[in-house]
């Protein structure tokens, strides 16, 4: 049996835990459903850009470790080849010892100007859109771009643009380059905002 | 189209597609026959020399990117590093069926001027690309190594 003071005062104290409780919960009124729809939105202009730069032209040269990643199917570049210290090859295995600036017709080495790897800094592999997003916003990793200069990089970029006619029995990346810019500049003029994390 | 580069230290002109395959600018053109072609398109190494100093594939490099270039082929190849490389070569009696050590010497020359005292994975990881159908790896490295023994540091 509850000792009488603590009965008298137990209907009150069980009511304000329950105040207390509500007050923790989110309240939903029209402004923040509009708020929420808003967040939603912004967030899904960042992913079409990512189903892009998830397509092996793009991905295969953003790896995480340290071996590019050839084909299609972003096996890792036969031969060894490794990222070297300056994202250009190791000795011997130099990205230029082979990859010139232009497909080669003869033996169908893919090639263009700049060829080398992203820095592991800007690695993509395995990220979420969310992750792909801060990422390549990340200016501490994306070697000091802002959002402007992203989108100059994936509009004019050589090596980039080298995705959409990569030759040989290379699959392009499937959507246009012109559509891509108009979602790129889309993203970037509302604010390039990214997904959250869920 | 007259291309002017160096090869093996003499300035040369050569009137070639410009297209056309360094390799055979250097086999067919200039006669210099001892690179090899093993698969025209950068599997196999056979075809290794040094552009600027850098090993490449000469099957790979077009007559128009050699222009005002140094190009440095097998029969061309000098210095201490070279002379290290050839007396193992021969010490260790590294070559067997032979058609691939061209290339396998100058990407040996190439790891040795920029990594004078190289450990088994920098060699693993500049050597990958040279292969040899009889299989003298294990010589190759052993070379790669009493060669690197004569080295500065």
């Amino acid at each position: 049996m509850v000792p009488h003071p603590i009965r008298a005062v137990l209907p009150f104290a069980i009511a304000g835990i329950a105040v207390a409780l509500a007050a923790m919960l989110p309240v939903t009124t029209p402004a923040t459903v509009a708020k929420a729809e808003t967040a939603v939105v912004a967030g899904d202009l960042f992913k079409p850009i990512a189903d892009v730069l998830r397509h092996p032209r793009c991905m295969n040269c953003h790896p995480r470790d340290d071996r590019p990643r050839q084909g299609d199917d972003r096996h890792p570049h036969l031969q060894n080849i490794v990222r070297g210290e300056d994202n250009l090859g190791f000795t011997n295995a130099r990205c230029t010892a082979c990859h010139r600036d232009e497909n080669n017709k003869f033996s169908g080495v893919p090639g263009a100007p700049n060829w080398h790897l992203a820095p592991a800094s800007m690695g993509w592999q395995g990220l979420n859109d969310s992750e792909l997003c801060t990422t390549l916003k990340d200016q501490d990793k994306n070697g000091g771009k802002d959002v402007a200069a992203l989108v100059k990089h994936m509009e004019d970029d050589k090596l980039v643009l080298w995705g959409w006619a990569p030759g040989g029995d290379r699959l392009p990346v499937s959507k246009p380059h012109a559509a891509f810019v108009t979602e790129l500049k889309a993203w970037a003029a509302g604010g390039a905002p990214c997904p959250t994390a869920n | 189209m007259p291309t002017t580069f160096t090869l093996n230290g003499k300035k040369t002109t050569i009137d070639a597609d410009p297209e056309t395959p360094l390799l055979w600018v250097i086999r067919d053109d200039l006669k210099l026959t001892g690179t090899k072609f093993g698969c025209g398109a950068a599997l196999c190494g056979a075809c290794t020399v040094h552009l600027d100093g850098e090993a490449v594939r000469s099957c790979q490099i077009q007559a128009r990117d050699v222009e005002g270039r140094d190009v440095t082929t097998i029969e061309g190849v000098t210095g201490n590093v070279a002379a290290a490389v050839r007396a193992a070569w021969i010490k260790l009696d590294v070559a067997q069926c032979g058609y691939c050590q061209s290339g396998q010497v100058m990407a040996a020359v190439g790891l040795l001027s920029q990594i004078s005292k190289p450990t088994d994975q920098d060699i693993d990881k500049a050597m990958d690309g040279n292969i040899c159908r009889c299989s003298t790896y294990h010589r190759i490295r052993a070379a790669i190594h009493e060669a690197s023994t004569t080295l500065p540091g």
